[in-house]
């Protein structure tokens, strides 16, 4: 089980990066930690004629507090999110939704932009950067944008990275001090990726939740925002009939696939079980 | 520019190394096949298993899922870097009174991730060991003789009873 | 439970080693990277080979263009299947007292007609591993898709397209068994309870896969071959039988295995291809497996289907057991153990810890266009528990008994034996209810019990399950000898004293980590009276090895360590013949302790050291007619039963999450018995870790097919092993009844751990289940199935 042959580079700036994966074509690979693209290439599942190893650009490293919201380097590793006290203070969605991503020795290399740039529809962070409302900040030889999350994650292993760009930091708005957060996650084995898992936010307003943004993982082909459910938990009160109503809406929000994992009763099931799960972790936050 | 053949040079066990590597050379095959460091395994290339860990730049990581040119500029340690140096003399020792190990193959990685947990956490639960632990496969052990060496560690290490 | 009559024997004198955790005398070299794995072995001029697989689980191969594939960079040769049978004769996977089994010929490569995906149709030779994968993606074939069968029910179904055609069915194997009166013990019981068992197919995941290297040299007319095997004769006979040559020019290598548990006992086509290989191209050729094309071709196990019945009165009398058990081999019967002894194991030890005379049962075997399968760890017998366990559990709800109780009413009495239960096994000795006993004390089943009723009414169900078995091990010749299998059933060793005074073992049993090395060392050095450190063991070399299996089937202590201890008692005797002649005295009136010649008062005259001096370098001063023989050589192979059955009993404690289904591990205990424990801790461990390979059946492992006869998990993120974090902390304690077959007492330990701990968590789910009055009869339990058996999912 070995990698095809391809080419490599190591740019010293992202100007660098950028001229080499423009020059590559549409088949260029980056690589950052490479958790994800070795194994592709390993079991021959990609051949790219290129691979780009953005390593070595210091401006894509660290955390930084921008306003109150946070900027992520997307050369963060999971580790170092995972031990960042910035991030657990003004996002603790991360933090908990972190230890959740597959095992220490991965998360000591594997990096955050490469796990969005990845876009498993069964990985945590893509549906973090939903419920978080994050902005992807997108590189490439015209200039730099700015991708919504809800905009970026187009499908399985797809995004809205055009081939030549890269993305190099993610902005994560203010939260606001009474923004409170949930995660619930269910897998067979520790690290596994999630049968289904969910993602949500809501701000404390008084004795109620205000403005929740749910995002699933796992249900589909791409993180999904639970709009319906939502809203049946907007402005709501902690108390049994909503959450009922709240989980009944799901069979409208998603629409999971049948796969040799679950079926779609399945995922339709813990998908309502992790939404209580998580509402009770937002009240839990907002007490 | 992008090549077929790469310079590298890194720190291997405490010792210089240049080489020039092939792109889709990974990490394991390179300290393997390269250096003759046989002591990381392979057992999945994919990810999974983790029989190939090493450490880079001070954190265990996957060899497999690491391309021997990522390592340009690096500090490899091995199994057989550890084991030299002394450092995880004790962690080994309790390893073999406990036979935590059968056949050998998880072992050189399953010792660093638990040396790893150890330097991070003095004093971890059972639960704490599995969960650390829960990235490397044994099929021989069934993990308890593991967790009960990497337990007896760290009370040696803070200074229990042997 | 019978105990040995003598009070203090050769076993247990004060310095002996048996029965004590000593350290096994391996474990640095493994723990300091420094093994030497077949993985590891590179040789001058050393090829790799890759195999090219069929993607088609049924396809007549119409054409192979290997001419692009042979200007790859750095490849060697390409061979197809045609041109490699002109090296390597083809095989057949029967045994003759497996009464009508069939298997078509196999080839090291298919010749015409590729048979599951994953089997090899060409082999790309090539400087690396990796230019050989690049050459195979260049080899193009030209396939005819043929039907797939892939269900092993529509394969048995009448009117079935024959797989082999000239078979006429898809029947490998049937045997029909009926025992005393079961259906008048039906008409009489006072409830029947019933069930269809599935367990699914899964597979060894060795952390190394297979590893091969072989190299001919035509200069000396010899192969060398390195392998991680557990049986290097049965591989030297069989590499040399289809290769033409004489067994003597065949030399197997056996150096540190990454793991094996049956998976590397058996003939692959890749092996037999690699060496023929080497032979071909007359250079060292390597294989080693990578871990998609080991989900696809190292043999799988399991995947079988039984009905079960069991007939019960109101008191708790078990009747009588009935079966009818279905299994799917894949397209052949693997060489040369073949692919019928599980199911053959099903029929022998359905119903076997229990008191009961009326047994039907009835197991078919079918061909099918998935990759093979064949004997993996506990050969049938995780499937004859959980029936069995399963069954007796179900028994015991429909007449509303505790299950501890009905086992305690059932199980052969521990004063019955020798006995024979209804499939006609024959026990020795065994221990059920010393075993059951104590499990129940070491768990405080009636605490267990109390916590769970108390959780229950909190909305936390909890399970306990529990479940006796039975455990082949030490087979005799009756196991593969007599079906005409040259595996040999019988030991040898070799111990020595070298002329420093050491103490030298050469053994035919091999070490893939239980701990061979330890325990021959620890029986050798109590046989002869030498420390421990003095004793060196060498093993794995057909060249340098007595004749004998090998390790498998839990045979290494009982057999290997047998003739391990004949071998240093002889030794023993010799040594004291030589210090007799030394000193003038009778050997009668010496022994040997720690290393010393000790008189009778326990005084020390003289040490092995001084003895191998004088009879290595100063046989001039002994007497004329005096010649010291030190080394001695014994075998052998158990006679008095087929097999030597010990028997355990497991219990789990469980937690089902009744939302999402998800099962938690909570605790597990297990008390064996198997005879003589040498080295308690090895013993422990092996238990340990048997029984986490039967919770990962129980819980996770799966290989998962389409009706296309495509494997769809053939990868570790996809096929779930079980791992730390899920893992439950697992108590292991004895009862010992030593075989009185052999000196040493010792029966195998190797099974016992995953033939009954997929039984007592299957029980235990159902027991946490039963508010529900849900039954499960399937493993793995996945949240799904536990979903769904409570209403929760449709």
């Amino acid at each position: 089980m070995k990698a095809p042959e391809f080419d490599y580079a190591r740019p010293a700036s992202l100007d660098e990066a950028l001229r080499l994966l423009a020059d590559g074509g549409e088949d260029a690979r980056v690589i950052a930690g490479g958790q994800s693209l070795v194994p592709a290439l390993n079991l021959r599942l990609a051949a790219p004629p290129v691979v780009v190893d953005i390593g070595g650009l210091d401006p894509l490293r660290g955390i930084e507090a921008v306003g109150d919201g946070l900027r992520i380097g997307a050369l963060v590793r999971h580790a170092e999110l995972a031990r960042s006290a910035l991030v657990a203070a003004r996002c603790p969605l991360l933090t908990q939704a972190i230890a959740h991503v597959a095992h220490p020795a991965i998360r000591n290399r594997g990096t955050f932009g490469g796990s969005l740039a990845q876009a498993d529809p069964a990985a945590e962070l893509p549906a973090c950067a939903l419920a978080l409302d994050a902005i992807m900040i997108v590189a490439s030889r015209s200039g730099e944008r700015r991708v919504a999350a809800q905009d970026f994650f187009r499908g399985v292993y797809e995004t809205a990275l055009a081939a030549g760009e890269i993305l190099v930091a993610v902005e994560i708005p203010a939260l606001g001090a009474d923004r409170r957060f949930g995660f619930a996650e269910f897998s067979r084995r520790r690290g596994d990726f999630a049968i289904v898992g969910v993602a949500a936010a809501a701000t404390k307003s008084g004795g109620r939740l205000a403005s929740p943004r749910i995002a699933f993982f796992g249900t589909g082909d791409r993180p999904q925002l639970a709009r319906a459910a939502a809203a049946a938990l907007d402005g709501a009160a902690n108390d049994t009939n909503t959450r009922k109503a709240a989980r009944e809406k799901l069979a409208a929000d998603l629409d999971p696939v049948e796969d040799s994992t679950a079926s779609r009763a399945m995922r339709l099931h813990l998908a309502g079980e992790a939404l209580e799960q998580a509402i009770d972790a937002l009240w839990r936050e907002a007490a | 520019m992008s090549a077929r053949r790469i310079r590298i040079s890194l720190e291997v066990n405490g010792e210089p190394v240049e080489a020039e590597v092939a792109p889709r050379q990974h990490l394991a095959d390179f300290l393997r096949e390269t250096l003759g460091l046989t002591g990381t395994h392979i057992g999945c290339e994919h990810g999974v298993c983790g029989a190939c860990g090493v450490r880079l730049d001070g954190a265990v990581v996957r060899a497999c899922l690491t391309l021997a040119a990522q390592a340009d500029g690096g500090a490899v340690e091995t199994i057989e870097g550890v084991s030299d140096s002394g450092e995880i003399a004790d962690l080994q020792a309790a390893f073999e009174k406990r036979n935590a190990l059968q056949c050998g193959y998880c072992t050189p990685a399953m010792l660093l991730s638990a040396q790893e947990l150890l330097l991070e956490n003095a004093a971890p639960s059972r639960e704490e060991i599995r969960d650390h632990l829960s990235g490397n496969y044994c099929r021989c052990t069934g993990y308890h003789a593991i967790v009960d060496a990497v337990e007896e560690t760290a009370r040696q290490r803070r200074g229990g009873p042997a | 439970m019978t105990e040995r009559t003598s009070p203090l024997s050769a076993l247990d004198r004060p310095n002996s080693y048996i029965g004590r955790a000593v350290p096994r005398p391996n474990l640095g070299r493994l723990l300091e990277g420094r093994g030497q794995y077949v993985s590891d072995i590179s040789l001058p001029r050393m090829a790799h080979v890759v195999f090219v697989r069929s993607p088609y689980a049924h396809a007549r191969i119409v054409s192979i263009d290997a001419a692009d594939a042979r200007k790859g960079k750095g490849v060697v040769a390409v061979v197809t299947g045609a041109e490699l049978a002109n090296v390597c004769t083809p095989w057949v996977g029967v045994l003759t007292h497996l009464k009508g089994l069939k298997s078509p010929p196999q080839h090291a490569i298919a010749v015409d007609r590729a048979c599951w995906v994953g089997e090899a149709v060409a082999a790309v030779v090539a400087a690396s591993r990796a230019e050989a994968e690049d050459a195979a993606a260049r080899v193009l074939v030209e396939y005819e898709e043929l039907p797939v069968t892939a269900d092993m029910d529509d394969a048995l179904a009448a009117g079935a397209a024959p797989i082999h055609p000239d078979f006429g069915d898809n029947i490998a194997f049937e045997r029909r068994l009926d025992v005393g009166e079961v259906d008048a013990a039906f008409a009489q019981a006072d409830a029947v309870a019933e069930a269809e068992f599935v367990f699914a197919r899964h597979t060894g995941v060795t952390l190394e896969a297979r590893s091969i290297v072989a190299d001919w040299n035509p200069g000396e007319q010899r192969l060398t071959v390195y392998q991680g095997t557990q049986a290097p004769h049965m591989m030297q006979n069989i590499i040399a039988r289809h290769l033409g040559l004489a067994e003597a020019q065949v030399r197997v290598l056996c150096k540190d295995v990454g793991g094996s548990f049956g998976i590397k006992v058996h003939v692959y086509a890749d092996d037999m291809a690699t060496v023929a290989l080497s032979k071909l191209l007359k250079r060292p050729v390597k294989h080693v497996a990578d871990r998609v094309e080991s989900f696809l071709t190292d043999i799988h196990a399991r995947d079988h289907r039984c009905k079960g019945r069991v007939a019960v009165r109101k008191d708790g009398t078990i009747l009588a057991f009935e079966i009818d058990d279905r299994t799917g081999i894949g397209p052949y019967s693997v060489y040369p153990r073949t692919s019928a002894i599980e199911a053959n194991q099903v029929v022998n030890l359905v119903g076997g810890p229990y008191a009961v005379k009326n047994y039907r049962a009835r197991a078919r075997v079918a061909f099918q266009n998935k990759n093979v399968t064949c004997q993996y760890r506990a050969v049938g017998h995780p499937i004859a528990c959980s029936v069995t366990e399963g069954l007796v559990d179900r028994a015991a709800a429909a007449i509303g008994m505790d299950p501890v109780e009905i086992r305690r009413r059932n199980l052969l009495p521990d004063d019955c034996y020798p006995a024979e239960s209804a499939a006609g096994m024959k026990f020795e000795a065994l221990s059920h209810h010393a075993a059951l006993e104590k499990i129940l004390a070491m768990m405080d089943y009636e605490a267990l019990r109390a916590e769970q009723a108390r959780l229950r009414e909190q909305g936390v169900y909890r399970g306990v399950g529990i479940a006796s078995f039975i455990e082949v091990t030490n087979p005799s010749a009756a196991f593969y000898g007599v079906g005409g299998a040259r595996i040999s059933s019988q030991d040898g060793a070799a111990v020595r004293l070298d002329a420093s005074g050491a103490i030298v073992c050469q053994t035919s049993i091999t070490e893939q980590g239980q701990g061979s090395e330890a325990i021959i060392a620890q029986v050798v050095a109590t046989a002869v009276g030498a420390p421990l450190e003095r004793v060196r063991v060498i093993l794995g070399d057909t060249d340098n090895v007595p004749y004998g299996g090998g390790t498998w089937a839990s045979r290494g202590a009982g057999i290997g360590g047998e003739a391990a201890w004949r071998a240093g008692r002889a030794l023993r005797d010799n040594i004291l013949s030589v210090a007799a002649a030394i000193l003038q005295t009778e050997a009668a009136a010496l022994d040997i302790a720690g290393g010393e010649i000790v008189d009778a008062e326990g005084h020390a005259r003289i040490g092995l050291d001084e003895i191998a001096r004088i009879a290595y370098f100063r046989p001039d001063t002994l007497p004329p007619d005096f010649q010291a023989e030190l080394i001695a050589t014994r075998h052998y192979a158990p006679r008095k039963f087929p097999f030597a059955f010990t028997n355990g009993v497991q219990a789990a404690s469980i937690e089902v999450d009744v939302r999402t289904g998800f099962v938690k591990l909570l605790r597990h205990w297990v008390v064996e018995d198997c005879g003589r424990v040498i080295n308690p801790q090895l013993v422990d461990e092996q238990i340990r870790g048997g029984v986490v390979q039967g919770l990962g059946a129980a819980l996770f492992e799966h290989c998962r097919y389409d009706e296309r006869g495509q494997m769809l998990n053939a990868n570790m993120a996809d096929y779930l092993v079980p791992m730390a974090g899920e893992m439950p902390d697992i108590e292991v304690a004895h009862v010992e009844t030593p075989t009185q077959e052999s000196e040493l007492g010792a029966k195998g330990a190797g099974e016992a751990g995953t033939a009954g701990a997929a039984a007592a968590v299957a029980n235990a789910v159902n027991d946490a289940l039963a508010p529900f009055g849900a039954v499960i009869s399937e493993i793995p339990l996945t949240p799904e199935l536990v979903l769904r058996a409570i209403g929760a999912i449709s």
